[in-house]
């Protein structure tokens, strides 16, 4: 990589906090394009504080996915995914698409549900859908901002294992460059070039995935919880970490 | 928001937008098919003239005699207070036995017909007196507040009431509540007399317009004289009372304002006789066919009547409140954006603010008196009045509940596209559910306005009490129940239908 080559994201010394609690300190992070990041660390570790930081920095290149998938609940799946790509349309024709879908964007969005297993479910509204095709409409959404940067927060937490696998693997291969959240450290040896392991607000651990091994994700991260643990509830994160003994604490109990 | 209809399944609703939006393609139907039958003729060709010194008023407002202002404004409030102070605890106590049929139906019936209504009746009968303001807000709010009561304190958790022992016995079960249901359902209770206080403040202005002493009376002799600057005062005072309510209304002040309430009420107008109480009720109301006992006359009075009052009355009742009902959704839809926060801006949503509080302040009454001076008396401004009234309310509730939604993306998108993409359908639910819910309030309301010229059923009732015919009367107020039972039943039937019930506040 040349040296005068500007990276995708550069964070230098980076710290974020809600009030009286930190979320974020001392982060130095530089992620080049053309890189595939996974972040893994238990919850309330400062990932989405993270990843939420990264996409102001680069909201024109990049395609958000947030954990709360942001749906608008009465609307259809087709109208969801069409609001990736509001600020590609006028506002006439995107007002007209609620009354009748776009002839080119129903094209393009009915070839991305295809690929997400949404074929049959498009025209429902997304209230009628369970939590693993919202999280499909919500990835369609982020597929259909046509972004070379993808940054997805637990895109893909509602579906099995190897469900996750095909579309975490399709979603990668829409784009260029990605960081995305997982619990999985199986989906991030399996998929991404590099792991970064988050733990109380820092950076644990930052390595390319060919020199890690599962073990070593384990030892360092989630050694007391089982890799495919689905959830580990904790409270909204502006009041949880009051303390960084507190997640820690939150991940040992479970 | 209209949402695409499936291509592959067009007659298969499978989605919650479209099904909303058949619930409102069915309103703007109904307000289409209404739309010729209504009386809409503008009377007056030119309003403007007329809307250029009614704005200059409103704008330059003047009052040369401050007393009579302020005594306006004081028996508005006294009216107001002790109607609410009363009937809250009456509603309480009609509450605790709501489960009893009678009590349901008593309740039912007293808070269906209109405040106006019961000033028009009891008038006969107090004469214009105290006594007649006092129990025209009371008796209907006692009602609405049973209801409201009882249904709130059904929805209080049941497992404190169950650690107790119970002698039987209505005083035992008195006591119960007392230490369980009541203090738990406590701050929704007081926050509902709190937001009753105000309507009750409405309630009291406009019964000036059939004579007492509150701020209608002096409003409709202001507009009547073409003295607008003084209308504007009282528009005004009446607005900034409403606005600061929150300020001046403590809890800890409540008693000096009894005291000087009791203190302001109006002294006795004309007649008072409560002896003549009794005929009233066992003579006057009824049609004298059927008091002596002519079933075949009394059958015959009242097809007359329904084929002459009655039933035009209704239809143009009917006609105008669709026609209401469908032009406060879309008025709605274009005012709650203006004072969302999300969608306009934080200082934009003030203004918004301010225009959503000066529509849902002014009563209906008094917006449809005066547009009936600019437009003459017809339907339009009973629909014009209703529809900007009711959408300030509901706007009002859409702009609050959209500010407070926090499922907030960094990529939302912004103006127009997030109000037709994101708001809107994530508000809509809610919105419809307010639109039924106020479609009940928007029939009496149509209805009463009658008493201002309009053709609706309160013109007939106006009529019939100014004629001195207490037996036509009776008759229509209890056409006008009946049309309000009917439309409840369907409000209930059209919110299970379209799903919003669970959305409603």
């Amino acid at each position: 990589m040349s040296a005068n080559h500007q990276p995708a994201f550069q964070l230098t010394n980076a710290s974020l906090s809600y009030g009286q609690a930190q979320v974020l300190q001392h982060i130095h992070l530089t992620i080049h394009d053309g890189e595939k990041v996974a972040l893994l660390g238990p919850s309330g570790a400062g990932k989405s504080s993270l990843l939420n930081l990264l996409y102001q920095q680069r909201a024109d290149r990049c395609a958000l996915c947030p954990q709360d998938n942001g749906l608008v609940d009465i609307l259809s799946a087709y109208h969801n995914i069409f609001m990736g790509g509001l600020d590609r349309h006028s506002t006439p024709a995107s007002l007209w698409n609620l009354v009748r879908p776009l002839k080119r964007a129903r094209t393009a969005i009915e070839a991305i549900a295809t690929q997400l297993g949404l074929g049959t479910e498009l025209w429902k509204s997304v209230d009628r859908l369970s939590g693993g095709q919202r999280q499909r409409v919500a990835l369609g959404r982020a597929l259909f901002r046509k972004k070379d940067i993808f940054l997805g927060d637990e895109p893909v937490s509602a579906l099995d294992p190897i469900q996750a696998e095909t579309l975490m693997q399709h979603v990668l291969s829409q784009h260029a460059t990605a960081v995305v959240c997982l619990h999985s450290p199986v989906l991030a040896l399996a998929l991404f070039d590099r792991v970064v392991v988050m733990k109380a607000g820092s950076i644990e651990l930052d390595q390319p995935t060919r020199q890690l091994t599962l073990a070593d994700l384990n030892s360092n991260y989630i050694t007391d919880v089982p890799a495919d643990r689905t959830a580990l509830v904790l409270p909204e994160k502006s009041s949880v970490v009051s303390s960084p003994e507190a997640c820690v604490t939150g991940k040992i109990q479970r | 928001m209209l949402p695409a209809l499936n291509p592959a399944h067009p007659f298969t609703v499978q989605s919650t937008a479209r099904r909303l939006t058949g619930v409102i393609a069915l309103l703007a139907i109904l307000a289409a098919i209404a739309l010729p039958w209504a009386d809409l003729a503008m009377v007056q060709s030119e309003p403007w003239p007329e809307l250029k010194r009614l704005a200059t008023g409103l704008l330059l407002p003047y009052w040369d005699e401050p007393t009579i202002l302020l005594e306006s404004l004081g028996q508005t409030l006294a009216f107001a207070l002790l109607a609410v102070t009363l009937s809250a605890p009456l509603g309480m106590v009609l509450a605790l036995v709501f489960h009893c049929r009678v009590v349901r139906w008593f309740c039912a019936a007293v808070r269906s017909v209109h405040e106006l209504f019961w000033g028009l009746l009891l008038m006969q009968v107090f004469g214009l007196s105290a006594t007649t303001g006092l129990l025209a807000i009371l008796i209907p709010y006692t009602g609405v507040f049973a209801k409201v009561f009882a249904e709130t304190l059904a929805l209080q958790d049941k497992t404190p009431a169950r650690s107790i022992s119970l002698k039987p016995g209505f005083t035992s079960q008195l006591a119960l509540w007392s230490y369980t249901r009541i203090p738990q359902a406590l701050p929704a209770l007081l926050s509902y007399t709190r937001y009753r206080f105000e309507c009750a403040l409405r309630s009291s202005a406009i019964l000036g317009f059939i004579g007492l002493p509150t701020l209608g009376f002096h409003l409709e002799t202001a507009f009547k004289q073409g003295l607008y600057g003084q209308a504007g005062a009282l528009l005004w005072a009446f607005l900034i009372l409403i606005g600061t309510l929150r300020y001046w209304l403590q809890p800890r002040l409540i008693p000096v304002y009894l005291i000087a309430a009791v203190w302001l009420l109006p002294e006795t107008i004309g007649f008072s006789n409560s002896g003549y109480l009794w005929q009233f009720v066992s003579r006057d109301i009824w049609p004298t066919p059927l008091l002596n006992g002519d079933l075949a006359g009394t059958v015959n009075w009242a097809s007359r009547m329904w084929q002459e009052q009655a039933w035009p009355g209704l239809v143009q009742t009917v006609l105008l409140t669709q026609l209401a009902l469908f032009l406060t959704l879309v008025i709605t839809l274009v005012v709650y954006p203006m004072a969302s926060k999300v969608v306009a801006g934080r200082l934009n949503a003030r203004i918004g603010h301010f225009l959503l509080l000066v529509m849902r302040s002014t009563p209906e009454m008094m917006l449809a008196f005066v547009f009936m001076l600019l437009f003459g008396p017809s339907g339009l401004p009973a629909v014009l009045a209703l529809a900007i009234h009711n959408s300030g309310l509901i706007g009002y509730l859409v702009a609050r509940n959209s500010d407070a939604d926090q499922r907030h993306r960094l990529d939302d998108p912004a103006g127009i596209a997030r109000y037709a993409y994101l708001e809107t359908p994530r508000q809509l639910p809610s919105l419809l559910a307010w639109l039924f819910y106020r479609w009940e309030v928007m029939l009496r309301e149509s209805a009463i306005m009658g008493v201002l010229g309009i053709t609706t059923l309160g013109f007939y009732i106006d009529s019939a009490f100014e004629e001195i015919r207490y037996d036509r009367a009776f008759f229509l107020i209890l056409v006008t129940v009946a049309l309000t039972v009917v439309v409840d039943g369907c409000s209930r039937w059209l919110r299970n239908k379209a799903g919003v019930e669970s959305a409603g506040g």
